[in-house]
């Protein structure tokens, strides 16, 4: 018996060791971020709207058969369904699905773009008030404050007003405008990062501070500036359209959605289709943002959850 | 305390210094003369001459700008070029327009924000409650000149039941008072009404699992008790907090919805400023609003540490 007993448990133990291992392997992978985000129904929901207007984006040319730029007053104002127009046609005439498939490019671009820029700029403000502290911080943090106090969208008709409108300046000045609040988000982290035991373990070794901020705190922001960035890029696509609505942002002929949308403000009377698509395509694409990073946020920091 | 709370209203001069300073420079790099805006195509070269030097406008960049910090030290905020006014008189007499739909709608989106918020936490994953977080998931992600635009049109246009714009009088009833202010409140609380519930929401379901809630329950004390009176006052603080962000965002707010439906209130000011390149009162209402902003922050801070009195701000993190 002892005998026989012997091998079973060897065996036993070495199928144990590797069903533990097999367990761990499929625990590992079924906790990797994006599981753990499959698993999240509205977040897929998000991710689905956000890929499908992407792929609206980039391939509007292929996905109707008008032009979007030919004007043509013989079929203006047609509501939607008449004459094979899906959404109908604008004042001028233009299919609306097309104008707003390729308004979808302008403002999905302006949207990243803006939020690009504040990241980029908001980061390496966040990581030098945080990192180096004292009167560094206080100057750029009063800085940001200051902005912060100013209302967005003044700040932004302001400077659409300097600028002129166009994409670009569009871009430059929702970028600045949210710069104050990536700062400060990535400030708070690496308020807590850079006293965590790996930072100081690295202090000691002597590591540089470029190396110290770039490699061992900026890493360690990017989960909560994922989540931020595409919260943030929700909110950029409605300031673009805001300004446009405006009529400081994107103006006619360019077509996003803002400027279909302040188009379409104008023929409420008669045709109210217009501005109703548009902000409905608004609406639907913040929603999927929003879902996304509420999504990425319950994945990558259960503490943060809401 | 006070040590706290004294250093925190010297932190808000700098904030507010800086946002003089931003003002000023932006409002200088408009383009465009306001001295020619005011005198119109016709003025000739010497009149816009005449003109800039009675705004002040000839001296050099540097000394406006010192003239402009000393002026408002005195509390004098300047004089409007567009109004002829002094730029308080214009503010003191466009606040309450604003106020009136502003504080309007955020007293309903907290009523309703966080009885909804509540409900959802109490009943959490029963359908009404996803049918609240699905709405306020809308609520937060709806472009609210874009909402204008569609109550206008349905209750305007297409239902005829209520006014598109303008303000309404006393004179005729009370009726055209409140008619006149349903649809721009509708507008301005949608967003922090749905803020409001998604946080209460959150911040309740944390509170009602907490330990301390399961021992209230064990030791017999109602349940409107518990909920009310203890999971409510602990679920606070997160409350606070948004309602402080979404009074500054409720200005903000009214910036865009005052343009939709023509409500004489500061945002309407703000933008016709800005289109007339109106130095005086572009810094004046800027000023205003930024003011408000960090005496809002300040109250929100103060009241925090009343309700939480976890959080000092002597050795902790600066704000």
């Amino acid at each position: 018996m002892m005998e026989n007993k012997e091998p079973v448990t060897a065996g036993g133990d070495a199928l144990g060791m590797q069903y533990s291992e097999e367990l761990l392997k499929r625990e590992r992978k079924a906790n990797s971020a994006w599981n753990k985000l499959r698993r999240n129904k509205t977040a897929m929901v998000g991710l689905f709207i956000v890929s499908l207007m992407i792929f609206i984006a980039v391939f509007a040319p292929l996905l109707t058969p008008f032009d979007h730029a030919k004007i043509n007053p013989a079929e203006a104002f047609m509501a939607p369904g008449e004459g094979g127009h899906i959404f109908g046609t604008d004042h001028v005439g233009r299919d609306l699905l097309t104008r707003v498939f390729y308004g979808a490019r302008v403002s999905l671009i302006v949207a990243f773009g803006g939020t690009v820029v504040a990241g980029c700029l908001g980061v390496i403000l966040g990581l030098v008030a945080g990192f180096f502290g004292g009167v560094v911080d206080s100057v750029i943090m009063r800085i940001m404050d200051g902005m912060l106090a100013f209302p967005f969208i003044l700040l932004a008709i302001i400077l659409m007003t300097v600028l002129g409108d166009g994409i670009f300046n569009v871009i430059l000045a929702i970028g600045i405008g949210n710069v104050p609040s990536f700062a400060r988000v990535v400030r708070g982290e690496v308020h807590i990062i850079k006293n965590e035991e790996y930072c100081n373990a690295a202090r000691v070794i002597g590591v540089s501070n470029v190396r110290m901020l770039f490699t061992h705190i900026l890493p360690n922001t990017i989960s909560p500036l994922i989540v931020y960035a595409t919260l943030g890029i929700a909110g950029a696509i409605i300031s673009e359209a805001a300004l446009s609505f405006l009529g400081l942002g994107i103006s006619e002929p360019t077509a996003s959605w803002g400027s279909i949308l302040q188009t379409g403000k104008n023929w409420m009377d008669g045709s109210p289709h217009i501005a109703t698509l548009s902000g409905a395509f608004i609406l639907v694409t913040v929603l999927g943002f929003n879902l996304l990073g509420d999504g990425i946020r319950d994945v990558l920091d259960p503490k943060m959850k809401k | 305390m006070l040590k706290t709370v004294l250093k925190r209203i010297l932190q808000c001069i700098p904030t507010l210094f800086i946002v003089m300073t931003f003002t000023f420079i932006l409002t200088r790099m408009i383009p465009g003369n306001p001295a020619a805006t005011i005198l119109g195509p016709q003025a000739s070269a010497a009149d816009i001459a005449a003109m800039e030097v009675k705004l002040g406008l000839d001296l050099p960049k540097w000394q406006q700008y010192i003239n402009y910090i000393v002026d408002v030290l005195q509390l004098d905020f300047g004089t409007s070029y567009m109004y002829n006014q002094p730029v308080l008189d214009l503010i003191a007499e466009r606040i309450p327009n604003t106020l009136q739909i502003s504080l309007v709608a955020l007293v309903v989106a907290l009523i309703l924000g966080v009885g909804a918020g509540m409900f959802s936490a109490l009943h959490q994953y029963s359908v009404l409650d996803y049918v609240l977080m699905i709405l306020a998931l809308v609520g937060v992600s709806i472009p609210i000149f874009w909402l204008g635009l569609m109550l206008v049109n349905v209750f305007s246009v297409e239902l005829g039941w209520l006014p598109p714009l303008g303000r309404g009088s006393l004179e005729n009833g009370l009726w055209d008072v409140v008619s006149h202010m349903i649809l721009p409140c509708a507008c301005l609380c949608t967003i922090p009404m749905a803020t409001f519930a998604r946080i209460t929401r959150s911040s309740m379901l944390e509170v009602i699992h907490n330990d301390s809630i399961k021992a209230l329950r064990a030791r017999g004390i109602s349940e409107t008790s518990v909920i009310w009176k203890h999971a409510l006052k602990n679920a606070l603080p997160p409350i606070v907090t948004v309602l402080g962000l979404q009074i500054a965002s409720c200005f903000t707010g009214a910036i865009l919805t005052e343009t939709i439906f023509s409500w004489p209130g500061m945002g309407t000011m703000i933008v016709n400023a800005i289109t007339n390149r109106d130095y005086m009162l572009i810094q004046g209402v800027v000023l205003f609003f930024a003011l408000v902003f960090v005496l809002v922050n300040l109250l929100v801070d103060m009241i925090y540490m009343l309700i939480n009195p976890r959080v000092s701000y002597e050795g902790g993190d600066k704000k």
